[in-house]
């Protein structure tokens, strides 16, 4: 039940910043009814879109990061589906890929306070492979 | 096409030292550039390496357009990692997000990303 989520979605470039507000927060309190924790909203703002979707050329980007269920975002992104200024949305799965960078950096923090045995011998040995 | 290396094949090359575009043909001229090659291919192309492997960068995100389109290339397409250079594993990261980019609409499918 502790899988995070980021949904990213656009919504057309000319809906006004409170039915913008209203619409995050709906999904806001969708989030913790269902039982989930929303991480953080970011909104990106006006952005040029790569390619026109459905003939709009801008969009206001909106990130969310939730921590939550699969049930979860199946019930966000049917809504997002149904509403109608949001025109794209993705959804990724980040906490597999967050807890591989947090071993990487484990990795390396503990290879910093205890350096490889020998430095002069591990530099020795870079030396000679690259020679 | 005869005459491009094939940079994903095993490490037939002869003696077994040269780690990158294992030759496939007899021992290459010691040094030169790269001898006999015809196609218009530069000489020796120098030994590229990984820039997510050098710089350490561990998190390839779909977000970071500015990263993502320096491997793509004008039409759209993602570039071979035979000419960028990156490695196997950090090639494959880089096609995940950048396609997620395209679907997102942060990157173009096709055409110049204005």
């Amino acid at each position: 039940m502790n899988r995070t989520y980021e949904l990213m979605f656009i919504v057309r470039p000319d809906m006004l910043e409170e039915d913008l507000n209203k619409l995050t927060s709906t999904l806001e309190s969708q989030v913790t009814t269902s039982g989930g924790v929303v991480k953080s909203v970011d909104n990106w703002g006006k952005r040029r879109l790569a390619y026109t979707v459905r003939k709009f050329s801008d969009g206001i980007y909106v990130l969310l990061t939730a921590e939550g269920s699969g049930g979860l975002i199946h019930e966000l992104e049917r809504r997002l589906r149904v509403t109608e200024p949001v025109i794209k949305f993705l959804t990724v799965r980040i906490d597999e890929e967050q807890k591989r960078l947090d071993k990487i950096k484990k990795i390396r923090e503990s290879r910093k306070k205890a350096p490889p045995p020998a430095p002069a011998e591990a530099g020795g040995e870079t030396a000679a492979v690259t020679a | 096409m005869a005459d491009e290396t094939r940079p994903t094949t095993t490490e037939h090359s002869s003696g077994g030292d040269r780690p990158d575009r294992g030759e496939r043909r007899g021992p290459r001229p010691a040094g030169g550039p790269g001898g006999g090659r015809e196609g218009g291919r530069k000489y020796f192309r120098r030994k590229k390496v990984c820039k997510f492997c050098v710089e350490k960068i561990e998190a390839i995100n779909y977000k970071d357009v500015r990263l993502l389109a320096q491997f793509v290339a004008e039409s759209g397409k993602i570039v071979p990692r035979r000419l960028t250079g990156v490695c196997t594993p950090h090639q494959r990261r880089l096609s995940t997000a950048i396609k997620q980019a395209r679907n997102i609409a942060l990157l173009p499918f096709a055409g110049r990303a204005s």
